[in-house]
């Protein structure tokens, strides 16, 4: 004869545990991956930031004793000499063309005035001063105005800001709407159990017991259920990730391995969550099993 | 098995001018009842359907808390104690329900040996006592079923086992003999007339005044919620 163990105080599995499993699994998976887009959206948003700061836009005038491709090049020889400018280059009347081409046509471009541009790359540890490119510009006696992109930069820079909060306040968002489904999805599926709670307290458990019974149940499961979303979260981004990022699936939002860690505290929190929630509703049930609120 | 010890106080269950309602509003179940119950007496509580003898033996397992008076069990007023002292007062009870309050997903075995189990004992120390007990109240060879799987009278012996398992100084009982046969309700009142004999205080709901009648034990009778026999 075997020896004998004691079944499960509490069975082992319901249909009202996969419920609540499901529950907190979808919206784990949901507050993970949004957390994940902020992360991206942040990234991205520092990405423009940093290449627009990163280039400044000279047009030149040209004398009338010169042509605007001699005071372009004239310019970008100048600015090439300029400590904390990486590269200058003048822009050619063929690639400006190039640029203009998606907007204007091919029809109008040959008969259009276009300003004589030179592209400056600057060093992104120590970039120059616009000031210092307009000076060494006017002391070479060239008439031409500096652009650092600052009114671009400050408008890229709002937009980037609104996205990046607009993705944080979404993954917050569902980071409280899971939080608080594991918590109501807990109460409710401890509420259905509340006759063996009463049983388990008339037979003479103790509190603690009965609160430690149901609190380690529902922690181990949201934890398992968190888990669960959390994982499918990382499976998604693993996709985007391998379709290529930025450069493929997701052209806006760069998405990196990295962003793996923040699915790390959803299991955690889940399970804390629901063994706070665990706990304070089976107080209340060991309350209301001793009715003192018909005391008058 | 715990070991059976003897009621500490003179009196196991003390009511004093006890008034129960259920809800702010509802109507008053239980008036001004007043009585006590001797460490080691036996005694019935007969009454109607709806006279009150569930919400009166509620009211001593703390299955409700009284709206007026005062209830002591062992000298103890139920209102006036911590959790923990609940606790261990109901492991001195054993209470037989009238719905059974079984646990389905737990066999018969379980059941019978749940306040052991949850009191903090070793199956290995009353592995012997419970498979006993379950075999002196007929359910000696459905140790493995599951309640669903039981009749109601096998139901009953069941919550019966499982209100003795722990050898209780205080037996409260909701019609034990209601879903058994004449037989089966001679052997399960001697059980507990042998219990009390052992130093148990037993108080026993019935509407079986007949049963009350051929057992020469007092009772307290309850009418609309007072009590016309045995008051203080």
């Amino acid at each position: 004869m075997s020896p004998y163990r004691p079944g499960p105080l509490l069975p082992a599995g319901e249909g009202r545990d996969t419920a609540l499993f499901t529950v907190v699994a979808i919206l784990c998976f949901l507050a993970v991956f949004g957390a994940m887009t902020a992360a991206a959206a942040d990234r991205a948003a520092a990405g423009w930031s940093r290449s627009m700061a990163a280039e400044a836009t000279v047009q030149v005038n040209p004398r009338p004793d010169e042509s605007g491709d001699q005071a372009a090049a004239r310019a970008a020889e100048v600015l090439a000499g300029i400590p904390g400018v990486s590269e200058a280059e003048a822009l050619e009347r063929a690639e400006a063309e190039r640029l203009l081409r998606p907007w204007l046509g091919e029809t109008i471009l040959p008969d259009l005035p276009l300003p004589h541009l030179v592209v400056v790359r600057l060093d992104e540890a120590q970039p120059a001063a616009p000031e210092s490119l307009s000076r060494a510009l006017a002391e070479a006696g060239l008439d031409a105005r500096v652009d650092d992109h600052s009114i671009w930069r400050a408008d890229v820079g709002r937009a980037a800001l609104t996205a990046k909060a607009a993705a944080i306040a979404l993954a917050l968002l569902a980071a409280l709407a899971a939080g608080a489904s594991v918590v109501f999805a807990s109460r409710a599926a401890l509420e259905s159990r509340h006759e063996m709670v009463e049983v388990l307290s008339l037979t003479g458990a103790a509190d603690a017991f009965i609160t430690n019974l149901f609190q380690t149940r529902f922690a181990w499961l949201a934890a398992v259920a968190g888990a669960a979303g959390a994982l499918a979260a990382c499976a998604l981004l693993a996709s985007v990730v391998l379709g290529g990022g930025d450069q493929g699936l997701t052209p806006a939002l760069p998405f990196d391995w990295s962003d793996i860690i923040l699915a790390a505290p959803a299991p955690v929190l889940a399970g804390v969550l629901a063994a706070l929630a665990a706990r304070l509703t089976v107080g209340r049930l060991l309350r209301v099993a001793y009715r003192t609120e018909t005391r008058g | 098995m715990t070991s059976q010890a003897p009621a500490p106080s003179s009196s196991a269950v003390r009511f004093d001018t006890v008034g129960l309602r259920y809800g702010a509003d509802g109507p008053e179940v239980l008036r001004d009842v007043g009585f006590t119950l001797p460490a080691g007496s036996f005694h019935f509580l007969t009454g109607a359907s709806g006279a009150g003898k569930s919400s009166l033996l509620r009211l001593i397992y703390m299955g409700a808390a009284p709206s007026r008076g005062t209830v002591s069990v062992f000298d103890r007023d139920t209102a006036r104690i911590t959790p923990a002292d609940r606790t261990s007062l109901r492991r001195r009870m054993g209470v037989v329900f009238h719905d059974f309050r079984l646990i389905d997903h737990m066999t018969a075995f379980d059941n019978a040996a749940l306040p052991l189990r949850v009191a903090g004992q070793k199956p290995k120390t009353y592995l012997e006592d419970v498979q006993e007990l379950l075999s002196w109240v007929g359910l000696g060879t459905r140790t493995g079923s599951y309640p669903p799987a039981l009749s109601a009278g096998e139901k009953q012996r069941l919550a019966i086992a499982r209100a003795v398992v722990g050898r209780p100084w205080l037996i409260l009982a909701d019609e034990p003999t209601g879903a058994v046969d004449d037989d089966m309700a001679v052997r399960i009142l001697r059980l507990f007339v042998e219990l009390n004999r052992l130093g148990a205080t037993v108080l026993i709901a019935t509407h079986d005044r007949e049963l009350v009648a051929r057992s020469g034990m007092p009772s307290l009778h309850l009418e609309h919620g007072r009590l016309t026999e045995g008051q203080l």
